[in-house]
């Protein structure tokens, strides 16, 4: 009987220290962040997006490499001496390579970082943008190169014209070489 | 006999004042269900300390309105094996029961809808309408989650009846009179006149303000149960029954059992205030007394018994059915009769 008495004072009694807690936490400030308006700030080193900067890529293709869900495609093409452009790198050497695709897939980038760390130039880096949503898969290939359709054409012929000119010029040393040597025997 | 009703005071007993005596009243309930909903949706969220809805018009206040359009726009389907007539009347049983309660309600000295001498018998009658309409809903559903959710319903609603009659027993034990009206008038002068605290009298009226407090007590955890709240929701159980009696319903059909729940809320604060909180009196005596004051003071009282029903329910988690019939028939139900056995003795006394 005094259980029974006891029992339903517990109920009572836990039952209005539940209610005083919940009121406390009624007033309480809440933790809400209402997202697109306010957000959660995102650390500096926190790997989301990619970003290419063009001018810094070298081509040397190690990130398409070490890329374990190869999601990232290099194509490229040799800068040929006889470019007029003589094009230069970010920091004023000379460009070996022209970068005219350059796609990262980010609906198969796993955001493994792995291509920042190995690239030589820092041209790849993780942004903090994680809002990138596409309705199509192709949305999601981000195309990073800068350079036309036309300026790819040009660079194209001028290696096309390039590889002729130099197997002629080495087909002509090889003739001298042999002439050279053909003399010396004579 | 007076006539409580403005209307029928200022049109006369026809067709036009009986309209706008139940227009009145439906208009207050969906006013009341949006603000309700919208109330436990941000008490929800401010228990858990968020913020709740915040897009739909400043702070989210239109939340409810979207859900209600969202509601209507809904397919209505009706489930294959279902019994048609059954299933298709379930809904309107049971908003019809809970909407009838607001006959009797005195929302002020000069508006009762249907003033008749046995208000609160009558508003329990109707309610027992709910029960047959959860039934029906339960069983034409041709489900077993609503079947089991209806007879869970059904056992649960008769077991906490009999203590809620008790106490409203005890009550008109007290007040001489079943007319809730006079049950309000006569505790006008004061929350020192209130039912909860012993009723109008002198101080002898002391030794049975224990016994009023806990009767009060007593009907709100029974009304809990009658609405099928938390935490006594097992009816509705999610995690167990899907939806309980409501499973198979969408649409506006769901709406219907949706604010037939809010209106029960309604009726069951109603009750308690009228019968334990003076109704439309003013707590300060003559202070802020009056017409206007009177629907202010009602409303007031009835919304802060929804406010508790809504904080318990996020405070308390789900009884089970055994302990639920514990509480209603080992712990209730006695404590219930003793209250009223006393009262009684108390009436006969002085
Ligand atoms: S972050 Fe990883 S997965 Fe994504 S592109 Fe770089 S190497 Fe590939
Ligand atoms: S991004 Fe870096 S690693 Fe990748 S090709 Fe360019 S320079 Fe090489």
């Amino acid at each position: 009987m005094i259980d029974y008495f006891k029992n339903v004072w517990t109920w009572f009694y836990t039952i209005l220290l539940g209610m005083r807690i919940t009121l406390k936490h009624l007033f309480a400030k809440k933790v809400t962040i209402q997202y697109p308006n306010e957000r959660y700030p995102i650390p500096p080193i926190a790997r989301n997006r990619l970003h290419l900067d063009p001018e810094r890529c070298n081509g040397c293709m190690q990130c398409a490499r070490i890329c374990p869900v190869q999601c990232i495609t290099v194509e490229t093409i040799k800068v040929v001496p006889i470019d007029p452009e003589k094009p230069t790198m970010f920091d004023g050497s000379p460009r070996k390579i022209w970068v005219p695709r350059y796609d990262i897939d980010f609906a198969k980038c796993c955001f493994c970082g792995l291509c920042t760390t190995v690239c030589p130039t820092d041209a790849i880096k993780h942004t903090i943008d994680f809002e990138y949503s596409s309705y199509t898969r192709e949305g999601l290939i981000y195309h990073f190169s800068n350079m036309t359709p036309e300026k790819i054409e040009e660079k194209k012929k001028l290696l096309a014209e390039w590889t002729i000119k130099e197997k002629a010029l080495k087909a002509e040393k090889a003739k001298q070489d042999s002439n050279v040597s053909s003399n010396e025997v004579n | 006999m007076e006539t409580f009703n403005v209307f029928e005071k200022i049109f006369g007993l026809n067709f036009l004042s009986a309209l706008i005596s139940v227009i009145l009243p439906l208009v207050f309930l969906i006013i009341y269900a949006l603000i309700a909903i919208l109330g436990e949706l941000k008490i929800s969220a401010w228990i858990q300390e968020r913020l709740g809805p915040m897009r739909t018009g400043p702070y989210g206040i239109l939340q409810p309105l979207a859900e209600v359009v969202k509601l209507i726009q809904k397919e209505d389907i009706v489930p294959a094996g279902a019994n048609r007539l059954l299933f298709n009347l379930a809904p309107y049983v049971i908003f019809a029961g809970s909407f009838a309660g607001f006959a009797v309600i005195p929302f002020s000295a000069a508006f009762v809808p249907a003033e008749i001498n046995i208000g609160l018998f009558y508003v329990f009658a109707v309610g027992a309408f709910a029960v047959i309409g959860i039934v029906m809903g339960g069983w034409a559903s041709n489900n077993k989650y609503s079947l089991l959710g209806a007879m869970r319903s059904a056992s649960q609603m008769i077991s906490y009846e009999i203590p809620g009659a008790l106490v409203i027993l005890s009550a008109a034990v007290l007040a001489n009179s079943l007319d809730m009206q006079k049950i309000t008038t006569l505790q006008d002068g004061g929350f020192w006149n209130w039912f909860l605290f012993g009723g109008p009298g002198n101080w002898t009226k002391i030794w049975i303000i224990p016994f009023t407090l806990l009767l009060s007590l007593i009907y709100m955890i029974a009304s809990l149960a009658e609405t099928n709240r938390t935490p006594f929701d097992i009816p509705e159980g999610e995690s167990e029954l899907v939806a309980g009696y409501h499973t198979e319903y969408s649409g506006m059909k769901f709406a219907m059992f949706f604010f037939a729940e809010y209106s029960n809320m309604f009726i069951v604060a109603a009750i308690l205030t009228v019968v334990f909180l003076g109704g439309w009196t003013s707590p300060f005596g003559t202070f802020m007394g009056g017409f206007w004051w009177g629907i202010f003071w009602f409303i007031l009282k009835a919304m802060f018994i929804v406010f508790i029903q809504i904080w318990l329910r996020w405070t308390l988690p789900r009884v089970r059915v055994d302990q639920l019939m514990y509480l209603g028939w080992k712990v209730l139900l006695p404590f219930s009769l003793v209250c009223f056995i006393v009262i009684s003795l108390y009436r006969i006394i002085y």
